[in-house]
C-alpha cells in the first residue's frame, strides 16, 4: 500500500512546490534592487542587486501601507461583525414570523446575491455619497447591506432546523423575544455564524472595487494602495511593487495558518449552502 | 409566539432592512431606470428608451469582451474542475501529509485579485521575457495568463468541495464495489462520480459565476491590454462608466445585461440545488 502510493506522493510534492513558487519568487524579488526585477525575476539576489530592506521602507511610504492596513483590518473586523449579527436577527423573525412581508424579503435579499456589483455600483456610489456615507464607518453600513443576502440565506436555513419547542417552553417561562435570541438562539447559531464570519472576512478584506468607488481618494485599504502604487505613476517601482505584495500576503497566510481548520471547513459548507 | 416576536420588528429587521434597502435596492431600481436614459450625473437623467440597449449590443468592445469572457469561463470551467476533482481523488488516498498538501493548494484562494494578478505578471512576463515580449505583446498570452491564474486560485477552493464530497461516500459501498471484481476505474466511474454529482453542481456553478464575474485579477494582469482586447465584461462596464463621458446611460445597460446573464446562472442554480435535496 505504502510503496504504491510513493510516487502521488512525489507527483503532489512537486505540485506543492509549484503551488508556493509564485509567492516565493514574489519574496525574493522584494529584496533586489528595481531595476534588477524586470530583467531576471528568476535569480536570486546577488552582492550588486541586493537592496536590503530599501524596497519595503519605499512601498511603505509611496503608499503609506500602515495607514492602508490599519483601514482595511477596521473596516473588516467591523463589518464582518455588523454581518453577524444583524442578519441573525433578522434571518430568525423571517422564519418565525410567516407572512406575505417576510416572504417577499427572503426573496429579495436572495436576490441581492445572485446580482452582479457592476449592476449597482455606479448608483450606490451616488447614493452614499448623497447620505454621506462615503468614509470608513458609512461603508461598514453598506456592507452589511451587501452583505445581508448571503448571511439571511445561511442563517435562515439553519433557523428553520432549530425544533420550535425549545422557544416555546421559554416562552412559557416569561422569557421574552429579545432575551431569548440573545440567551438561546445567537448560541445555537454558532458554527453557521463562523461559516459567514470567514465568507465575509476574505471578500471585504479583498475587496477592491467597492472601497475604490467610495472611499477610495481619501482612505486606501491595501488592495486600494497596491492599484495606486502601479497607477499612480508614470513607471511601476518594481522594487516597492513586490515589497507592498509580500506585505499584503503576510497577514492573510498567518491568519490561515492559524485557523485553517475553521476557513476550510467554513468555505465548504458555504459552498454547499450557499 | 410568533405575535410576541413580532413587536420586536424595529429591533431585529430594520437595522438590516434599512442598510440592504440604502446599498442595494434603491441603487437597483436606480439603475434599471437610468439603464434606460442620458445621464452623467443622476440628477440630470433624460428618458431615452432602449437607445442605451442598442449601443450596447452594436459596441464592438462590449460583444468583444463578451466574447472573451465566455471563451475564457468554458476554458476555466472545465480545466479547475479536472483539476480539483483529480487532486481531490488522491488527497483522499492513504498519503502522508494529505493535510499539509490540502493546505498548500487552497492557500492561493485567500489573496485577493489584484494582488494574484500582480504576482502573476511578474512570474509570466519573467518566462515571456526569454522570448524578448510581454505579456500585453498578444491578446492570447493575456488569455492563458488569466486562465493560468484562476486555475491557481481556485483549484484548491473546488479541491475541498470534491473532498468533502468524496469522503461522504460510505467505505462499504466502495467496499462491496470491489468485491464484485470492480477495476479502479469502473469504481470511479459507476460509483464514486454518481455519488459525488452534488459536489460537481456545486463547483461547476461556483467556478462559472466566479469566472465570469472576474474583474480584479483582469484589471491587474492585463487591464485589457493589449487595445483591450483581453477585457473581460466586468472590467469593459467599468471603462464605459468611468472611461467615457456621456457613456454611463450605455455603461448601466451593460451592467443589466450582465445581470441577467449572472441572474439565470443563480437561478438555475438555486433550482438545481433545490431539487437535488428533495430527490434525497
Amino acid at each position: 500500500m505504502k510503496s504504491k502510493n510513493l510516487p502521488i506522493t512525489i507527483f503532489l510534492m512537486g505540485l506543492a512546490i509549484l503551488f508556493v513558487a509564485p509567492v516565493i519568487i514574489v519574496l525574493i524579488n522584494s529584496f533586489k534592487g528595481q531595476f534588477y526585477i524586470l530583467d531576471a525575476p528568476f535569480k536570486l539576489p546577488d552582492s550588486s542587486t541586493f537592496f536590503g530592506i530599501n524596497n519595503y521602507i519605499s512601498g511603505i511610504e509611496k503608499t503609506n501601507f500602515l495607514s492602508a492596513f490599519g483601514y482595511s483590518l477596521f473596516i473588516t473586523v467591523f463589518s464582518v461583525l455588523a454581518i453577524i449579527f444583524f442578519p441573525a436577527m433578522t434571518s430568525w423573525y423571517i422564519a418565525r414570523v410567516k407572512n406575505a412581508f417576510t416572504k417577499i424579503l427572503y426573496y429579495g435579499f436572495i436576490l441581492s446575491m445572485v446580482i452582479p456589483f457592476q449592476m449597482v455600483m455606479f448608483t450606490m456610489a451616488k447614493t452614499a455619497n448623497v447620505l454621506s456615507l462615503d468614509n470608513p464607518l458609512g461603508i461598514i453600513f453598506i456592507y452589511l447591506g451587501f452583505g445581508s443576502g448571503l448571511s439571511i440565506f445561511m442563517y435562515t436555513g439553519f433557523v428553520k432546523s432549530i425544533p420550535k419547542e425549545i422557544e416555546e417552553a421559554a416562552m412559557i417561562d416569561g422569557c421574552n423575544p429579545v432575551k431569548m435570541f440573545f440567551s438561546i438562539i445567537f448560541p445555537i447559531l454558532k458554527p453557521i455564524a463562523i461559516t459567514i464570519a470567514i465568507l465575509n472576512a476574505m471578500w471585504i478584506w479583498n475587496d477592491y472595487l467597492l472601497p475604490l468607488l467610495l472611499i477610495g481618494n481619501d482612505y486606501k485599504t491595501i488592495p486600494i494602495a497596491v492599484q495606486y502604487l502601479r497607477g499612480g505613476y508614470g513607471s511601476v517601482d518594481m522594487g516597492a511593487m513586490m515589497a507592498l505584495l509580500v506585505l499584503s500576503i503576510i497577514p492573510i497566510i498567518v491568519f490561515y495558518l492559524i485557523s485553517q481548520k475553521y476557513i476550510i471547513e467554513g468555505v465548504v459548507s458555504g459552498a454547499v449552502k450557499g | 409566539m410568533e405575535n410576541s416576536i413580532k413587536k420586536y420588528f424595529p429591533l431585529f429587521v430594520i437595522p438590516t432592512l434599512t442598510a440592504f434597502i440604502i446599498s442595494f435596492f434603491i441603487p437597483l431600481i436606480m439603475g434599471i431606470y437610468l439603464s434606460f436614459s442620458e445621464f452623467t450625473t443622476v440628477s440630470d437623467a433624460e428618458f431615452t428608451g432602449f437607445l442605451n440597449y442598442i449601443k450596447a449590443f452594436s459596441n464592438k468592445e462590449f460583444l468583444d469582451s463578451l466574447w472573451f469572457t465566455v471563451k475564457f469561463t468554458v476554458v476555466s470551467v472545465v480545466t479547475i474542475n479536472l483539476f480539483a476533482f483529480f487532486l481531490a481523488l488522491l488527497l483522499t488516498k492513504n498519503i502522508r501529509g494529505r493535510n499539509v498538501f490540502r493546505t498548500v493548494f487552497f492557500m492561493p484562494n485567500l489573496i485577493g485579485g489584484i494582488v494574484l494578478g500582480y504576482i502573476w505578471q511578474l512570474i509570466i512576463n519573467g518566462v515571456l521575457l526569454n522570448f524578448g515580449v510581454t505579456i500585453t505583446y498578444k491578446a492570447s498570452y493575456g488569455f492563458w495568463g488569466l486562465v493560468i491564474l484562476s486555475n491557481w486560485q481556485m483549484i484548491g477552493y473546488m479541491m475541498v468541495i470534491y473532498i468533502a464530497g468524496i469522503q461522504n461516500i460510505p467505505t462499504e459501498l466502495i467496499e462491496a464495489a470491489k468485491i464484485d471484481g470492480a477495476k479502479g476505474f469502473q469504481v470511479l466511474k459507476n460509483v464514486t462520480l454518481p455519488l459525488v454529482m452534488p459536489s460537481v453542481t456545486i463547483c461547476l456553478f461556483l467556478t462559472l459565476s466566479n469566472s465570469f464575474k472576474m474583474f480584479d485579477q483582469n484589471l491587474a494582469l492585463t487591464a485589457g491590454a493589449p487595445a483591450k482586447q483581453t477585457q473581460m465584461l466586468a472590467l469593459d462596464i467599468y471603462n464605459t462608466f468611468y472611461g467615457t463621458v456621456g457613456y454611463e446611460g450605455v455603461g448601466q445597460a451593460k451592467a443589466v445585461i450582465f445581470s441577467v446573464i449572472l441572474a439565470s446562472i443563480g437561478i438555475t442554480q438555486l433550482y438545481f440545488t433545490r431539487r437535488r435535496e428533495i430527490e434525497h
